[in-house]
């Protein structure tokens, strides 16, 4: 009893907890008012709602959890071996740019990766020729499941890769000195060092990747090839486009997190978190000995996930070379959707740093506390509150949109609400990018820092930034290039004063534009790039 | 960081919360190609602003059906006076909102293939739904659904979804209104010859484009883009022997716009020269009031629908669910 | 229970009860004031728990922690008059030898000119001068505890607790610091805990020797009495067993 009391006690006091706090109640207050909103719109019809519970739901859910599952093992297990060559060849040319360049997949609205992916892959597509004659006929293209598990594998491989690299990285160096001095071979060292580390990050990208599959919309629809691929996310977005039907929308999206926690929940059981074991690093050099043999595969398997991921970007930088970019570069419409886009992109990948920052150094704050209290709210924080990630953004639009359609706060709050869901939607990216070195760092510093006193914002400034502002910079490039590439819930806000790129670009392919969108899809191509550069810079600065 | 965060933020809220006068202001919700520097928006707000002498804000959503929701959302407060953008499937949904006041204007000027008639929404441009093809690719094209059905399952056409798209479900009523109990076992046979069903009208158009199908479902009009535009006529739209379904976009003054004179004078407006020649070669479909300028010779090379197919609006909002399930049921077996 | 306790500052664990995983402690201890006290026992008898359990690291299911007069139990570390080294992570890897002290005087490295003073003659009574500049990494494992024992000066606490601080030093490098943290602690009375495996570490600095088994104190009394023919049984068990543990503590 008494313990806990003084538990209670020192939470109050630990910053961390507070802030960790208060990014929670940002997003509860986020999906809770749009499910608000939605509720006092639509709870009169429940037994519709329930009706929807129907032998084509069950379909839908089946399929959705099938391509979602085999999306997550295509990507992430392939994104071992590629992390684990990364992490081994640290110093080849080039390697700081492919790592760049598997940030970007995430920026590109889906219909532009989905017609790069085209043109390499599909019945028109550059592989077609040699494809039809390897295997005889023609080339049927790539639609169906096969199609949506290649874009899938488009969007999550480089993802998971960068994650699994991440917490490769946190191991410390002694290790990699101690592999090398007991003379162990490729084989031992991924199974004794580099596996542990791999294992910790695993459940995380996998259920992130999971998460962004099951949401998964134009891709599964565009290459499914008819609606018998259709996940539940196509179901809650008709609810609201054309029957607006709030009840049967929140039904749905409360089935769809139920689902993903059950899936998730299964994930963590099969990789329980190993300790990590942070000892001071000594040198900033690996002692490794790569054989001729080894060097020869991780360099095939860097070079097969890089033409994977740069095949469809090549194709989107050849199709919109093809475009007027001179004009496009002088249009003002594109400055002015370029300056907002950057601006959100900034905004909301900040606001979604700090959230996930707060999240898992709150997670780590009540970690070693007892209780179920500190229990719970350590997974709400270290895992709960990523399931965000799964609500529909026109879910959280709507419903935030019926809660402020009296009050005249409508318009002004658009831009608010854009920069609010990017932040809530890129937060999970975050936390898996920070969490590994955060741990890493904490296990290394919590004891002496506790002992000398160092706290709040001393620790951040003298202890916590230098340690984490690699990761830090990781986790802004992925929010940046999720929020410039996320059409969002503008649309159903509807504001002239928030027009971004992705959106320009699809109202251009609407009127028949395709060049022009072409070329704008590379100019956020290269947008996107720019940001990355600059936010690893940032991480980077100063480093000895 | 909060330093940065706070000032840009009360900027973002400061720039959305500029006061515009309220008075002779008309504000039009509509779809966001709509107001795109390219399409029809910029030059309706300069030629009605010219005449009117008033300020004219167009509120972009994303389409049609956004459009009502957002309306209906909003309810009588609606700040819209006039919406602009929904189309004949929508209309009986619109009027049972009770959002919409009869449109007080001469309907003289007006016509649309079919004789499309209504007290409260009033058209103001229209285009069937085509088959369009890949002329290099397809010299010969089917001429009818039956041959549509029939044909090469090999020769392949894009289609979108009619649970989220306006044209797939354009589709879906096309083949329903020819076939009616029979639907089912058509889609049943078309569905060998199509590639895939898109969310929307641009992921089809954008595989059409990049040489995926030669086939695609879109408007009759497409074509004409590419005439004026890219100088070809590769591109071909079909005039089925059944006849083409037919999208009509509609107009209608809120009740919020009803206390507002400038509606029903903005109404009049669209249906003359000012607003009609502005529409065809920015929005890409025919015009359906009166115009001083003779039509793009492109649109010229069109071909005529042999016969105009359109549900009345409530039959379609009685029936459209049903009508999927059946749509889902045949294609996803 | 020779020595004044005035010297010093007392410890005491006052029928102080923890558990992890499936192992209950139990300690019920008082410490010698002003004296380096050894704190002995096999692999997992609960050492470092106990040291835990005084720096604030572990908080006690019941009992009290009592250091001078007062109750410290429900303290944070950084509270309590106490300063701890570890066997290993006792700096900071990015930041130089004067900062890792200096972090002694203020957790927010904002230093007084006395505190400079203060650090530079840390780091010359350790032996230091010269190297304020170097890296963690750019020092060798002894140099390292030193700064560790430098920050311990300029902080300045009356109790030192030490977690097998010099277990990874050749032996005469360790014979150096224990003798160099024999002098240190003569000359402030700091009362401290060192825990060892090495019994003539604790014949050469301890006073007096407090030797566990399973999680409880079984035997405490003064060094000299450990090391004579009557000397506690377990104790002698433990020294006859201890040249084949070669498995080092769990730290």
């Amino acid at each position: 009893m008494e313990q806990r009391i003084s538990a209670g006690r020192l939470a109050i006091r630990d910053l961390r907890v507070v802030a960790g706090g208060v990014a929670l109640a940002i997003i509860v207050l986020l999906v809770g008012g749009a499910f608000a909103g939605l509720a006092v719109e639509g709870i009169r019809d429940f037994e519709n709602a329930l009706a929807a519970f129907d032998s084509y739901l069950a379909r839908i859910v089946w399929f959705t959890l099938w391509q979602a599952i085999l999306s997550t093992a295509f990507s992430v297990i392939p994104a071992i071996a590629v992390a684990r060559a990364l992490s081994r060849h640290r110093a080849f040319r080039g390697r700081g740019l492919i790592l760049k360049l598997f940030a970007l997949p995430l920026a590109l609205p889906a219909i532009v990766a989905t017609l790069g992916i085209l043109a390499l892959l599909g019945r028109a597509g550059l592989l077609a020729g040699p494809l039809s004659s390897l295997l005889g006929g023609t080339w049927p293209g790539i639609y169906g499941l096969s199609g949506i598990l290649v874009a899938h594998v488009f969007f999550n491989l480089p993802l998971a890769t960068r994650l699994l690299l991440e917490a490769l990285d946190t191991v410390p160096q002694d290790q990699w000195r101690l592999a090398s001095q007991l003379g162990m071979g490729p084989g031992s060292t991924f199974r004794l060092i580099e596996w542990p580390a791999i294992r910790s990050a695993l459940p995380g990208a996998a259920g992130l990747v999971f998460m962004l599959c099951v949401t998964s919309f134009t891709v599964v629809l565009t290459l499914g090839g008819g609606p018998a691929a259709t996940t539940l996310e196509v179901a809650i977005y008709q609810s609201l486009r054309f029957d607006f039907d709030p009840t049967r929308a929140v039904t749905l999206t409360v089935l769809q997190i139920g689902l993903t926690v059950a899936v998730m929940i299964v994930l963590g059981l099969l990789g329980a978190r190993t300790a990590l074991d942070g000892s001071l690093s000594v040198a900033p050099r690996k002692f490794l000995a790569i054989g001729p043999v080894e060097s020869a595969v991780n360099s095939v398997v860097i070079l097969i996930a890089l033409a994977l991921v740069a095949g469809p970007i090549a194709a989107v930088l050849v199709s919109g070379l093809k475009a007027d970019l001179a004009r496009l570069v002088l249009d003002p419409a594109v400055h002015a959707a370029t300056t907002t886009s950057v601006v959100l992109a900034v905004l909301s990948s900040s606001l979604s740093v700090a959230m996930a920052l707060s999240l898992v150094a709150a997670r780590r704050a009540v970690s070693a506390r007892r209780g179920w209290l500190a229990r719970s709210f350590g997974w709400i924080a270290g895992t709960g509150a990523g399931f965000v990630l799964v609500v529909p953004p026109i879910v959280i639009g709507a419903g935030w949109f019926i809660m402020l359609r009296h009050t005249g706060l409508v318009f002004a709050a658009a831009p608010v609400m854009v920069v609010m869901v990017n932040a809530a939607m890129a937060m999970p990216f975050a936390i898996r990018a920070i969490r590994p070195a955060y741990e890493a760092a904490g296990e290394r510093n919590d004891r002496l820092c506790a002992q000398l006193g160092i706290s709040g914002w001393n620790r951040a400034r003298l202890i916590d930034w230098p340690a984490l502002r690699l990761a830090l910079a990781t986790g802004l490039a992925f929010s940046m290039a999720l929020s410039l590439g996320d059409l969002g819930v503008i649309a159903l806000f509807g504001s002239d004063s928030v027009q971004t790129l992705p959106f320009l670009l699809l109202a251009r392919i609407g009127s028949y534009r395709t060049d022009d969108a072409a070329g704008l899809a590379l100019l956020l191509g290269l947008l996107c790039l720019t940001l990355i550069f600059l936010a690893d810079r940032l991480g980077t600065r100063g480093t000895p | 960081m909060r330093r940065t965060l706070l000032p840009l933020l009360s900027i973002a809220f400061a720039v959305s919360t500029l006061p515009a006068s309220a008075q002779d202001k008309l504000t039009i919700y509509t779809y966001d190609s709509f107001v795109a520097e390219w399409g029809p928006g910029p030059q309706v707000e300069k030629a009605f602003e010219a005449e009117c002498n008033c300020d004219v804000e167009f509120v972009a959503v994303a389409d049609g059906a956004a459009l009502l929701n957002r309306v209906k959302l909003e309810g009588a407060n609606t700040r819209a006076d006039i919406v602009l953008g929904l189309d004949t499937n929508l209309t009986a949904e619109a009027k049972a909102s009770g959002l919409f006041v009869p449109a007080d204007i001469d309907h003289g000027s007006v016509n649309v293939p079919g004789g499309w008639k209504d007290d409260v929404f009033v058209p103001y441009d229209y285009a069937h739904f085509a088959i369009v093809y890949d002329s290099e690719v397809l010299p010969n094209p089917p001429r009818s659904l039956q041959q549509l059905v029939d044909g090469n399952p090999e020769e392949k056409i894009v289609l979108q979804d009619p649970r989220t798209s306006t044209p797939g479900l354009g589709m879906l009523l096309w083949i329903k209104a020819v076939y009616g109990e029979k639907a089912p076992e058509i889609w049943a046979k078309l569905k060998n010859r199509v590639l895939t069903v898109t969310p929307g009208w641009s992921e089809a158009y954008g595989l059409f484009t990049k040489g995926e199908a030669p086939m695609v479902l879109s408007y009759m009009t497409s074509p004409a883009y590419h005439m004026v535009a890219d100088d070809t006529e590769r591109y071909k739209a079909v005039a089925f022997q059944e006849g083409n379904y037919l999208q009509i976009e509609v107009a209608g003054v809120t009740t919020t716009g009803a206390k507002n004179p400038l509606s029903a004078r903005f109404l009049t407006f669209m249906t003359g020269p000012g607003f009609q020649d502005i529409i065809p070669e920015t929005n890409w479909m025919l015009p359906a009031g009166a115009t001083d300028k003779p039509l793009n010779a492109a649109f010229g090379k069109l071909p005529e629908a042999t016969k105009t197919i359109l549900f009345p609006a409530d039959e379609v909002a009685a029936n459209r669910k049903a009508w999927i399930d059946e749509w889902l049921t045949a294609m996803s077996r | 229970m020779t020595e004044s306790p005035s010297a010093g500052t007392p410890v005491r664990l006052d029928e102080v009860r923890f558990s992890y995983e499936r192992t209950s402690l139990r300690f019920d201890v008082s410490f010698q004031p002003g004296a380096i006290t050894a704190v002995m026992g096999a692999s997992g008898s609960g050492k470092s728990t106990l040291l835990n359990l005084v720096a604030g690291f572990e908080v006690p299911e019941s009992g009290r922690v009592l250091i001078g007069q007062e109750d410290v139990t429900n303290l944070s570390p950084a509270d309590r008059p106490v300063s701890m080294m570890f066997q290993e992570n006792n700096l900071f890897a990015h930041l130089d030898v004067e900062r890792n002290v200096g972090l002694g005087r203020s957790p927010s490295l904002r230093l007084t000119n006395d505190d400079r003073k203060m650090v530079a003659d840390a780091l010359a009574r350790t032996g230091l001068s010269g190297k304020e500049r170097r890296l963690p990494r750019e020092l060798s494992g002894g140099e390292r505890q030193r700064v560790a024992l430098a920050r311990v000066l300029v902080r300045n606490r009356p109790v030192l607790l030490l977690d097998e601080p010099f277990g990874s030093l050749g032996p005469a490098l360790r014979a150096d610091m224990l003798d160099l943290l024999r002098d240190v602690q003569s000359e402030r009375a700091m009362t401290v805990l060192l825990v060892t495996h090495q019994p003539e570490d604790a014949r050469r600095v301890a006073s007096h020797i407090v030797f566990l088994e399973e999680g409880s104190v079984v035997a405490s009394d003064l060094t000299d009495n450990f090391f004579a023919d009557g000397g506690p049984e377990a104790f002698r068990h433990y020294i006859g067993e201890k040249i084949t543990d070669s498995a080092r503590k769990r730290t």
